[in-house]
């Protein structure tokens, strides 16, 4: 799933427009002319011009591929096509903690989160459980009593140690 | 004489030497672990300063912030991590040594060079403190507007052979630095009414989402998950001795700039290694083996790191000025230990100005074995098959977005950010110029409208001090070179 830099650049072309049609609206700086407004509007005029020559350049033959392998980590030796699976359940488990580490409180969620992904990444079954209770624990002990985080008990709140 | 007698008698105590030693582990463990950063650990520090005499509070905080700079290089080179923002500017450069079986010479470089960095600056600090404070002090918004465009010239040049699109991503950064209510009239920009973003987009929730959640993402990605890259990490210490005589240039020079950087109040160890791996990359002889694993910049951006920690002192001391964040606390502890800072400390009490400089040069020695321990440990812990670390990486990240302001809404900027990041950078987007747009977002608007105030709009004034058209010139002869080289390449290619 790979764009090419004219779409991009047309998405952070609008992005630019869009600011510079939010800014229109703010208030000046009470007595003075330069408001809130003139550096945003500075910085999205830069990047309306920067996307419009990315996809001038785009359009033209030889750049783009310089452009294009920059800043690529392993990409190149990705022969099979990737496994969505696993980035489906990274995203999930992420997105699942965050909206559930206050009701269900930390050692639970993340003892989920990294049980789900192992799964997803094929870790072997019967290392699973442990290694997520162990690395649960291991990082709570860190953060809430070393450091002090106040990481959310949530329904083991009866049970704090 | 006697003052210098009486300094070495107050660091040489068994207090204050087991006090460093436990700041030194405890600052380790600190930069090694994303999302903690070194300003963290001085903050951390000041309720258990509290319980401590003067010089070994000092001693603490020094060796703490000097552990954690080095130590944030540790995760960046062995998962492509920057365990602080001031690792960021050379973490991927780190990490393609790692991936080509070369990660005990980038620790090396990094443990060795950071404690040349230290060294230097720590003469420096001794030998030069007043006057590198009097100049910095007679800049004004105008020299600093100069200076932020410069740090932010060089990112663009940090990213590499994209720069259209490394400029893309700064000023996104930029944008996303604007959020919030720290603008001229204090009015909430792009806050869609939401009062969690009122104080603007969390800078490291960002930033472990840019760098290390994308990083995450990526793996899941990947069609081999079992492939583990060997990290075995060798002597750390051999061939530094050759890395010194090959680079003595850069290190002198990383040391050099990450003083004078240093020094400067607001720019502190980040931009420094920034500015000086953007330079070692432009003055290099081999720039094209620049982000493949090639130590060079590391050398000098490691240098130049450490150094600022220590030049950031210097206005700190002299004037009760902090040069970044770290010395800005450090200050409010010196007020409460009686050690008001200020020029009238050096004549009042001259033994605690040198046990400072003491300090400073046994904190930098004391890196040396602590840190190759440090090193050693790390890397059997990162040895783990990535399938099982990466996991504990991606909770380790959200639990350390978390614990900078123990925001649940900051979680949600890092799963933004993640998602961004990896977006960007399958499409060839550097992420690293967003980060620093981000960072000198708000200070380059902020000296840029008051430049603008005081000069009526007048755009002439903002060359019209010679310091300041200094600056301006060497801003326009790196964009120029940029260009030139470029257009270079794209004849070439064509």
């Amino acid at each position: 799933m790979r764009l090419g830099d004219a779409p991009i650049g047309a998405a952070f072309l609008a992005l630019a427009v869009a600011v510079l049609w939010h800014i229109r609206d703010f208030p000046p700086a009470p007595g003075q002319p330069y408001g809130p407004a003139l550096f945003p509007g500075l910085i999205a005029a830069g990047l309306a011009l920067a996307s419009v020559l990315l996809m001038v350049s785009a359009w033209r033959p030889g750049v783009q591929t310089s452009e294009g392998q920059a800043a690529g980590g392993e990409g190149d030796v990705r022969a099979e096509a990737p496994r969505w699976l696993p980035f489906i359940a990274t995203v999930g488990a992420l997105v699942g903690y965050v909206a559930l580490v206050d009701r269900l409180g930390f050692i639970i969620t993340a003892f989920l989160m990294l049980c789900s992904q192992f799964a997803a990444y094929r870790v072997r079954p019967a290392l699973i459980v442990p290694v997520a209770a162990v690395s649960t624990l291991l990082v709570h002990a860190a953060f809430y009593k070393l450091l002090r985080v106040p990481l959310p008990w949530g329904l083991l709140s009866g049970w704090t140690w | 004489m006697e003052a210098l007698a009486a300094a070495f008698q107050m660091v040489f105590s068994v207090q204050t030497l087991v006090v460093m030693v436990l700041a030194s582990l405890f600052g380790l463990f600190v930069g090694a672990v994303p999302g903690l950063t070194a300003t963290m650990a001085t903050a951390l520090l000041v309720p258990i300063t509290f319980f401590l005499p003067p010089i070994p509070a000092i001693a603490a905080m020094v060796t703490a912030t000097a552990m954690a700079i080095f130590a944030g290089d540790i995760p960046g080179c062995l998962v492509r991590i920057p365990g602080t923002p001031a690792s960021a500017a050379y973490v991927d450069e780190t990490y393609r040594m790692t991936m080509k079986g070369h990660a005990e010479t980038a620790l090396g470089v990094s443990l060795v060079f950071s404690v040349i960095g230290g060294l230097f600056e720590t003469q420096v600090l001794i030998l030069a403190a007043p006057a590198l404070a009097a100049a910095a002090l007679q800049f004004s918004s105008f020299e600093y507007f100069w200076l932020v465009l410069l740090g932010l010239t060089c990112a663009v040049f940090v990213s590499g052979d994209a720069p259209l699109k490394g400029m893309i991503t700064l000023f996104l950064g930029l944008l996303l630095g604007c959020v919030g209510l720290e603008n001229p009239a204090a009015h909430p920009r792009f806050t869609f009414d939401s009062p969690d973003l009122l104080s603007g987009v969390s800078l490291i929730p960002a930033m472990i989402g840019l760098f290390a959640v994308s990083e995450v993402l990526r793996f899941s990605l990947d069609a081999n998950p079992l492939a583990t890259v060997s990290r075995q990490v060798g002597s750390v210490f051999r061939g530094m001795g050759a890395m010194m005589r090959r680079y003595p240039v850069q290190t002198l020079r990383g040391s050099s700039l990450g003083t004078v950087i240093g020094a400067l109040p607001g720019a502190g160890a980040d931009i420094a290694a920034w500015m000086s791996y953007a330079m070692s990359r432009r003055f290099s002889k081999e720039p094209e083996k620049f982000g493949t694993g090639h130590p060079e910049g590391l050398v000098e951006a490691g240098a130049a790191n450490n150094s600022a920690l220590a030049g950031a002192w210097i206005p700190a001391l002299v004037f009760g000025i902090p040069g970044d964040s770290i010395t800005a606390i450090v200050i409010g502890v010196l007020y409460m230990k009686n050690l008001n800072p200020g020029p009238t400390i050096f004549i009042n009490n001259p033994s605690s100005i040198y046990a400072v400089f003491l300090l400073f040069i046994i904190a930098n020695l004391l890196m040396l074995p602590l840190g190759w321990l440090c090193i050693k440990v790390a890397a059997r812990l990162l040895r783990t098959p990535r399938n099982l670390l990466m996991p504990v990486i991606l909770l380790f990240c959200v639990v350390g977005a978390f614990a900078i302001n123990n925001s649940p809404f900051d979680l949600w900027i890092l799963v933004a950010a993640g998602l961004l990041g990896w977006f960007l950078e399958t499409h060839g987007f550097p992420i690293a110029p967003a980060i620093l747009g981000m960072l000198l977002g708000t200070m380059l608007e902020e000296h840029f409208i008051r430049s603008m105030i005081k000069s009526d709009g007048n755009l002439i004034a903002f060359v019209e001090r010679p310091i300041a058209a200094g600056l301006a010139l060497l801003v326009l002869v790196v964009w120029g070179v940029s260009a030139w080289l470029g257009w270079r390449r794209r004849r070439a290619i064509a």
